[in-house]
This record gives structure tokens, C-alpha cells and sequence, in this order.
């Protein structure tokens, strides 16, 4: 299901970066953070604990580490640590991150 | 061999302004943040920002000249750089794009400031429950406004928020507010010393004007908050006011019950700290110049204990003035002299405190909430399971996190500690020993093996 975002977003002067999520392309405001682009863009959950709960971004300070996201590959990337690019992949993270040698945290 | 004066780490208020200082009074300075750019949380983003939303406030905007005086030939700054370890003689080790950096210097000021209390209560992990404070990053940083939502806790910055959001034409649905009568009679014979933050008592008498102005319902002396989710992703937000049960329906429930220091780093370093009874919360223990017992380690700021935005600015400029004396910059006389009114600003500051800190105290509710909440997010550790834990003989935090796993994901215990600790004072009773804080250990923030291992091949000393 996908829920709609829980945030209005003003317009503004600034330029558009696109990036994908899950494959989808979204189109975020360039110099924001890529968990602010995710709550722009919906209301669902950014990722799912190892129990199956559907979690986002929560404190947008780095201190939660719900918004932990896999970034062109690297897993348990901090999403409002992130400033937003063109052409960034990030992919939903589902449960454990899965060991990948040096990615593993 | 140093490659500067002072490294600071922290460029909020308290962090941006020691900057400033030092590096007038001729020192080399290296500022380190983890946020993209200058401002802290408060003022967040402000440099972008400047003028631009008028709804953020004059408060913000004058954020941004503290900005500007990092432009300064004697200062580096680095954002986007997290600190992972902080060694006693000085080296500060911290990462930067996924690269670590080792930077020597005689002396560090640490300037991390606080972060939200956590306000956990059963469905506060669903997707539309954050913090207030994280919605008004939002609105800084990106120009984002929460659509319809109910704002629940206590606090000046609850009111803060409610009222930018009134003044950016999305006013908030509800307040429900923890605050009780109790808690303002408590709060009563601080009241002459807070005369002396006049300016500050005014600004929240208007807040709370405009938000009664705009027509917001405000709950007062709510409890039992409680969020589900709704079939279409919407929360169900409940709660108890005057004996009754409520349900509002929300988007986004935007949770607040006032900041408490970080102080992951300063624990790490063997700063002693104590227990703020007032603020409900450990502080490192520091003299009035925000020296601590660690040699070359100042403190000050929020971090240092919970005073805001103008208390962290004269902290820290004390904190630059303390350590351009230790320098031999500047005279214990001329230290002095020079800290006249950054003295005084910190006692006007300061004098509002207890009133503050009795008015909006948090309940006995958030700090040990019921047994069905998640207390660590991370682990999912529910506060029943931490009960059990003490029922069968668990005593402190580290043997709640060695038997639970509480604090062992990756946010190091950053949203559970309060609660742990909150739990295990309600089951101790008032007569028990004191708990001692948690410990905080290298690396206080994750960093990738791969990132080790690429620093132990060969360690960039470069600042
Ligand atoms: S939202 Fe809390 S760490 Fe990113």
C-alpha cells in the first residue's frame, strides 16, 4: 500500500535532483536530505525491523537510525544523513542488512 | 606533533561562537559537524534560510551572523564529519565519506549539544509518530510542513513549533499536553529568578497567545498516549483527558517533553558526569569556564546541560576565552575582563531554568512508560521485558544490555538509555543506590570495517 506523504512541501526557487527508490524514480528538491525526500514522497514505511515492523525516518538528527536505507549498494546508510543526488539508488531495507564484508557495520 | 590550536566539535551555538572567539583571539581552530552545514539544530540550515521564511522567526534569523563569523582565516570547518573517537592527549579521530581522519591538538571543545527526550508510549515506532523537533528540521532544511498534525507532550519548544506552524498557514490539529496544574505550582517559586529571563517568559506568553488566538484545542493534562495505525496509514492517536478516553485522527503525530544532553562522547572520554535531578538527566561535570576533569577537554553548551540557544553562545565563548588563557593568549585578568558580559548573559539564560524545568517536567509516565512499549528501537525491546529483566535480578544498564541487547543496536543506546534508566529508578523505589550513567565506548558512532581497515593500512593524518 502506499501512503500518502504527511508533509506539504513548499515550493521554492531550488533545482530537482532524481534519484531511484526500489526502482521507482523520485524527483526531490536538490540540498535535502534523502530521508526529507522520502517523507516527501510518501507516508510508507522506509524500511522493515527483523520482526516485520514498518519503520522512517524519526529523529532526522542521526541519532535513531531508523532511517537506515541501502545507498548504491551500501546498507544501514543513515537517510538524513545523506544529502539527495542524481541518480542515487537506494533500495527499502527489509529486515537484517545482509553481511557484505567490508560494507558490514 | 598538533596541526592546530583547538578542535571543536559541535557547530551550533556554543560551538560556532568559541570558534569565533578563539580564533580572534589568534588560534588555530578546526570545527567539526556531522550536519551538512553550520547552525546545530536551532539553527538549522539558517545560513540557506536567510529571510527566507519569515514563519521560523527573528529568533532563527539571528542565527546566521554566528554563521557568517566562521568566515575567518583561522577557522577550518568540516561538515559532514562524524567523530567517532575522542582520545585523552588530544587526538580527535573522525569520519568523513566514508574515510577515516586522526586530527591532533592540544585542545578539544566539545559542543555536541542534546537531542529530544525520547517520549516512548505504545505505537510511538509507527511511520506518522516523530519527534517535533525532527518535523521542524523538516521545515528548516527542506521547506516542509506537517499536514493536520496533532502535537503532544509539553515543553517550550512544543509551543515554539506550534506556533511556526500557525505562522506558515498549516496550524497544528490539537495539542495534548502532559503539563498538570501540579507541575505550574511546582514550578511557582521559581518565578522570582526567572524575572530575570524576562525576554524569554514574554516570547512564550505570546506563543502560547497565538496558538489560542488560531483556535488549537489544547488537552491539558493528558496521559496514557497511545498511536495505532489506521487501515488507510493514518494514526489513531488516544489518550486520557479528564478521565476520559479520546481519539483524534491524524497524519502525523509530533511528539515533544523537552532535550537532554549527548553525551555519548563526553562519557567516552572519562568526563565525570552527574545527575541533574532537575533536568532528569546525566550532565558532565564541569567549572564555570566548561573545563572538565579530562585535561585539554572543555565542555559547554547543551551538552553540557540544558540551557538553549543564548546560555550555549556565552558558554561557549567562556569555554574560548578559558582556553586561550590555558594557551597563554590572554591573562587570567584579561580572561576575566573579556567575560564580563558573556557572564551575565549565561546567568539571564540560566535563571529561567528551574522554572522551566518544573513546568514542563516529564511524567512519571514517559520516563517509565507501560509494559507494552518498545523502549529500544533498535533491539525492539518492550519496557515489560526490561521489568522482567529486574525482576529476575538485573540491577543496572549494563546487565540490562547484556541479558536484553538494549543499547546494542546501532544507535548505541542513544533512544533507550533515559527509559532504562527511568524504568530502573521506578522499580528501585527513591531509597536505592544511584545508578551509575551508562557506558559509552569507541567507536561512539558505527563505522565500516572496511573503514578500519583502510585506516590501520595506513591512517590519514590530515585535517
Ligand atoms: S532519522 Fe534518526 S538517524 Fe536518521
Amino acid at each position: 500500500m502506499n501512503i500518502a506523504s504527511r508533509f506539504n512541501v513548499l515550493p521554492d526557487d531550488r533545482q530537482t535532483v532524481q534519484f531511484t527508490l526500489d526502482g521507482e524514480i523520485v524527483t526531490a528538491k536538490q540540498g535535502i536530505s534523502l530521508a526529507a525526500a522520502l517523507l516527501a514522497q510518501s507516508g510508507t514505511a522506509s524500511r522493515q525491523t527483523v520482526n516485520g515492523a514498518g519503520r522512517t525516518a524519526f529523529c532526522m538528527m542521526g541519532v535513531c537510525f531508523d532511517c537506515m536505507v541501502n545507498v548504491d549498494g551500501v546498507p544501514n546508510t543513515q537517510a538524513c544523513m545523506v544529502t539527495v543526488r542524481d541518480g542515487m539508488r537506494v533500495t527499502r531495507q527489509i529486515g537484517l542488512r545482509p553481511l557484505e564484508g567490508s560494507n558490514d557495520v | 606533533m598538533s596541526e592546530c590550536d583547538l578542535v571543536i566539535i559541535g557547530a551550533g551555538p556554543a560551538g560556532m561562537a568559541a570558534a569565533q572567539t578563539a580564533a580572534q583571539g589568534g588560534l588555530s581552530v578546526v570545527v567539526l559537524d556531522e550536519q551538512p552545514r553550520a547552525g546545530g539544530q536551532i539553527y538549522r540550515n539558517v545560513g540557506e534560510n536567510r529571510s527566507k521564511h519569515a514563519w521560523l522567526g527573528k529568533d532563527y534569523s539571528a542565527g546566521a551572523h554566528m554563521v557568517d563569523g566562521l568566515d575567518h582565516p583561522k577557522i577550518t570547518t568540516h561538515f559532514g564529519a562524524t567523530v567517532w573517537r575522542l582520545e585523552q592527549g588530544h587526538r580527535v579521530v573522525w569520519s568523513q565519506n566514508g574515510i577515516s581522519h586522526i586530527t591532533s591538538t592540544p585542545h578539544v571543545f566539545l559542543a555536541g549539544g542534546a537531542q529530544e527526550r525520547p517520549l516512548p508510549f505504545p505505537g510511538w515506532t509507527l511511520p506518522g509518530v516523530m519527534p517535533a523537533g525532527a518535523a521542524q528540521i523538516l521545515m528548516k532544511t527542506a521547506g516542509m510542513l506537517p499536514k493536520d498534525a496533532v502535537l503532544a507532550g509539553s515543553g517550550p519548544l512544543l509551543y515554539l513549533i506550534a506556533a511556526q506552524m500557525i505562522d506558515a498557514g498549516t496550524p497544528p490539529k490539537a495539542l495534548v499536553e502532559t503539563q498538570t496544574p501540579r507541575m505550574m505550582l511546582n514550578a511557582i517559586p521559581h518565578l522570582p529568578r526567572a524575572v530575570f529571563g524576562l525576554s524569554i517568559m514574554i516570547k512564550g506568553l505570546g506563543l502560547i497567545r497565538k496558538i489560542q488566538r488560531a483556535g488549537v484545542p489544547r488537552y491539558k493534562s493528558a496521559s496514557g498516549f497511545n498511536a495505532a495505525a489506521n487501515t488507510d496509514g493514518s494514526i489513531a492517536f488516544s489518550f486520557t483527558h479528564k478521565g476520559r478516553n479520546k481519539t483524534l485522527n491524524t497524519d502525523l503525530v509530533l511528539t515533544h517533553q523537552g532535550v537532554i544532553p549527548s553525551t555519548h562522547i563526553s562519557r567516552s572520554t572519562g568526563v565525570t558526569h552527574r545527575w541533574n535531578a532537575a533536568q532528569v538527566a546525566f550532565e558532565p561535570t564541569t567549572d564555570i569556564w566548561g573545563e572538565t576533569n579530562v585535561s585539554g577537554l572543555h565542555v559547554a553548551g547543551d551538552g553540557a546541560g540544558i540551557g538553549g540557544a543564548q546560555a550555549a553562545a556565552a558558554a561557549g565563548q567562556l569555554a574560548a576565552l578559558n582556553i586561550l588563557h590555558k594557551h597563554g593568549r590572554l591573562s587570567a585578568d584579561a580572561r576575566t575582563q573579556k567575560a564580563t558580559s558573556a557572564r551575565a548573559t549565561l546567568f539571564r539564560a540560566r535563571a529561567i531554568r528551574p522554572f522551566l524545568d518544573a513546568a514542563y517536567a516529564p511524567p512519571a509516565e514517559v520516563l517509565s512508560p507501560p509494559d507494552e512499549t518498545i523502549v529500544c528501537r533498535c533491539e525492539e525491546k518492550t519496557a515489560g521485558e526490561i521489568r522482567q529483566g529486574i525482576d529476575e535480578g538485573v540491577t543496572g544498564h549494563r546487565q540490562i544490555k547484556t541479558s536484553l541487547r538494549t543499547g546494542m543496536g546501532p544507535c548505541q543506546g542513544r533512544m533507550c538509555d533515559a527509559t532504562v534508566r527511568g524504568i530502573l529508578i521506578a522499580s528501585a523505589g527513591p531509597n536505592a543506590d544511584p545508578i551509575a550513567p551508562p557506558r559509552a565506548r569507541t567507536p561512539i558512532k558505527p563505522v565500516t570495517l572496511g573503514e578500519l581497515a583502510a585506516m590501520a593500512a595506513g591512517p590519514d593524518q590530515s585535517s
